[in-house]
């Protein structure tokens, strides 16, 4: 006897947002990004075509990393101290094929760096590596908008994702990411109201829902994981159901919050552990960019990834 | 799906005889349908509309308890596909598979050590459920095995045999633990739904397909066993995730009674990566028991971890009891910090202070269980609740001084509440992690 499936039907789908323009889209890089454009919840394949995997994007900075902990340190070795041969290590040795790059430097507290030096430090970079690339501010409202609005400019065309618009201060990167031809991050704090308002204040300025990645602001693993994951699952039953300003994909800073927790501390395994099943949880929930920092970390989750959607 | 007082109604006897209390045959009806009264009220409803609406009262998933004492815990009985909704109501329970091909002192050593994977987080001990024995060696072996597993552990036994004659003498030696028996399959069901029955013992349900699985559990239903769990046997992990989503949907959205039982899943992989990603996607997508092999530390506490998150209620968040909290050896000098009453904040503050080694007083305000920076948007945790705090737990006559240590995050409260509260405000670090050397460097 067969048991007749109670399937789901989703009338809508998630937008599909592209990183990294190829030459033949005016950009230099080597290879672009798909995310999103899936018709189905998370892993459901069987319910609605599933066209893309979620993405791992290697966490580097324009200098060297103040705070993180020895394993990271260590995993990364020599070259963590200057930004250049950490990107090579990245793409040469583990294979990244998307970073994301932080413009720590610029912050007040650690180096307080101007515009231009930040701006040419891109250039440089984007001249060196032809892998996609996030970039992300200092996490300074005032610093970032004299920042990034010159690093958006030095990568014009390249289509990179560019973040973080909050909702008190999204006008100036919108403004950015309209003229050079990015897609942005829309940051919003755990709640699914800011999020959906923040994505229809930026569409407004002209960016359209295609070039939108949301960031639900996560917890890790012990730490709150819960919240954003229920988030998450909420604002996709509504962007499949046809809710278009909440349609966007997801973008999860994994590592920077997987690493802060105790547990991760306490040794080299607990560590890389606890970054691997913040990640792997948060694809259940329909996480499409995970934007972490071990490479063994990245190695497993990939690895999961690929196994999930061998079918 | 709940049936109506219109649909309750067109299944009593419409005479309106008022032997059940109420005016109305409809007026019942509409009683039932609020659960406000039992249909043994009725004196004339017939047993088939009796059958129908009992089997209406029941949860859509059998909740079944396991373990004994201290050991037991409840899996199933879950009424929502999405946390948000309402809530996941049983935690999973996590269990760790043993092979008797291992020696007497392996087994051992390795229940030792399971048994003692307990780990206390924000004020919740989170520890393994059950122990898995899995036969590989002759019958004798698997006895033996089974012997040493029930004086070395007091967690829910699982017997994994490969036989009916193994499974008979071992039920018979386990009894009185009540195993969870894995697992009846469609070419043995009788013979082990007989034994189960027998010993009054719960019983996995192995089957390919949702089909094969419901005409089983029918069948099982029909011999008098009830408390089954049902698995689908191994397979890639998209698979399960499809057949752990669609048998939580039959049981809620189509009110299949067949598949209305808690499910397992077995994890096979060798790397503890993969099995602890494995294991908490099963926790994640409904499993009612998840059953591994790992017995590192570092692996389990990552699995358990994951199940407190997702087994959280999304409408209580964790809170404790907000009071002053004297930590070590404390006098009227020792510092004073405040935080919220959420659990996560606390028990994260409290840590830090302990690995300080200097004895302090934590202040937990009343946000109603919201962490620090939510609580002081929604103006819960601000100058006029912490001032209030400070009197009602007494704090402010236990220090003899007048420093109060606030969070990092709100140090933009200083001037308000040094203002109300009359104390000296030293604002601490943002993450609790810098709290130990802050404290150190304090005088």
């Amino acid at each position: 006897m067969e048991t007749q499936l109670a399937l789901e039907k989703w009338p809508h789908e998630i937008s599909t947002v592209i990183i990294g323009a190829k030459n033949e889209h005016g950009g230099s890089r080597s290879h672009s990004i798909e995310i999103g454009g899936q018709k189905s919840l998370p892993l459901l394949f069987k319910e609605g075509v599933i066209p893309n995997k979620p993405k791992i994007a290697f966490e580097v900075w324009d200098i060297a990393p103040v705070d993180w902990d020895s394993e990271l340190v260590s995993a990364y070795g020599k070259s963590i101290k200057d930004p250049f041969a950490w990107v090579d290590k990245c793409v040469n040795d583990f294979k990244a094929e998307l970073l994301c790059l932080k413009m720590q430097g610029a912050h007040p507290d650690s180096g307080d760096k101007g515009a231009e030096e930040s701006a040419k430090f891109v250039s440089e970079l984007l001249s060196r590596t032809g892998v996609p690339l996030i970039i992300i501010g200092c996490e300074n409202d005032v610093k970032d908008n004299l920042i990034m609005p010159l690093i958006s400019e030095a990568a014009k065309k390249e289509r990179c994702l560019i973040g973080c618009a909050v909702q008190d201060n999204y006008k100036t990167l919108a403004a950015s990411a309209l003229a050079d031809g990015h897609t942005i991050i829309a940051q919003s704090p755990i709640d699914i109201n800011i999020a959906k308002q923040l994505n229809i204040l930026i569409s407004d300025i002209g960016l359209a829902f295609e070039r939108i990645v949301m960031d639900p602001t996560i917890g890790s693993l012990g730490y709150g994981l819960e919240y954003a994951y229920s988030i998450m699952e909420r604002a996709r039953l509504a962007a499949l159901s046809g809710d278009k300003s909440l349609a966007s994909p997801f973008i999860c800073f994994v590592g920077q919050e997987a690493w802060k927790a105790k547990e991760a501390k306490a040794s080299a395994n607990q560590g890389i552990i606890w970054e691997v099943i913040t990640a792997s949880s948060l694809i259940q929930s329909g996480a499409d960019l995970l934007v972490m920092r071990h490479p063994k970390a990245i190695e497993k989750v990939n690895n999961f990834i690929e196994m999930l959607y061998k079918g | 799906m709940a049936l109506s007082g219109l649909d309750i109604y067109k299944l009593l006897p419409k005479t309106n005889c008022r032997q059940c209390g109420f005016a109305t045959c409809l007026a019942f009806a509409m009683q039932l349908a609020k659960k406000a009264v039992q249909i043994e009220k009725c004196p004339f409803i017939s047993p088939e509309a009796k059958a129908i609406l009992e089997a209406q009262a029941l949860p859509p998933i059998k909740p079944l308890i396991l373990g004994l004492n201290e050991s037991k815990f409840e899996i199933g009985n879950e009424t929502v596909m999405f946390r948000h909704e309402e809530k996941f109501r049983n935690p999973a329970g996590v269990g760790i598979i043993i092979e008797d091909s291992l020696s007497d002192e392996e087994i051992k050593s390795r229940l030792d050590k399971i048994n003692h994977l307990v780990f206390e987080r924000i004020g919740q001990l989170l520890e393994v459920n059950l122990v898995a024995l899995k036969q590989n060696k002759d019958t004798k072996r698997f006895l033996e095995a089974t012997k040493i597993l029930l004086s070395n552990t007091a967690k829910q036994v699982v017997l994994m045999p490969k036989d009916l004659l193994a499974l008979k003498q071992a039920a018979e030696i386990a009894k009185s633990r009540v195993p969870l028996i894995y697992c009846a399959r469609e070419n043995n069901f009788k013979e082990v739904g007989a034994i189960c029955k027998e010993f009054n013992l719960p019983l996995v349900v192995t089957a390919d397909s949702l089909g094969a699985l419901s005409l089983l559990t029918k069948e099982l239903n029909a011999l008098g066993v009830n408390n089954l769990i049902l698995d689908t046997g191994l397979k890639s992990v998209a698979d399960k995730i499809w057949d752990l989503t669609q048998i939580r949907r039959q049981a809620l959205k189509k009110s299949n009674r067949a598949l209305g039982y808690p499910t397992l899943a077995i994890v096979d992989k060798a790397c503890s990566y993969d099995e602890a990603m494995e294991a908490t996607a099963y926790i994640s997508k409904y499993a009612g028991i998840v059953l591994i092999k790992g017995i590192e530390a570092w692996e389990v506490i990552s699995i358990l971890t994951l199940r407190q998150n997702i087994y959280t209620d999304p409408q209580k968040p964790l809170q404790i009891d907000p009071k002053l909290y004297p930590i070590g050896n404390v006098n009227d000098k020792s510092p004073l910090l405040v935080t919220t009453n959420f659990s996560l904040s606390y028990y994260t503050v409290l840590g830090e202070v302990e690995a300080s080694k200097i004895p302090s007083y934590i202040l937990s305000v009343d946000t109603q269980g919201m962490s620090v920076l939510t609580a002081w948007a929604a103006e819960k945790f601000n100058a006029e609740t912490i001032t209030k705090s400070l009197e009602a737990s007494g704090a402010k006559g236990v220090v003899k001084h007048k420093n109060l240590i606030i969070p990092g995050y709100v140090a933009m409260m200083s001037g308000d509440l040094q203002d109300a509260s009359g104390f000296n405000i030293i604002v601490g670090p943002k993450e609790a992690a810098g709290i130990p050397a802050f404290l150190k460097n304090l005088n």
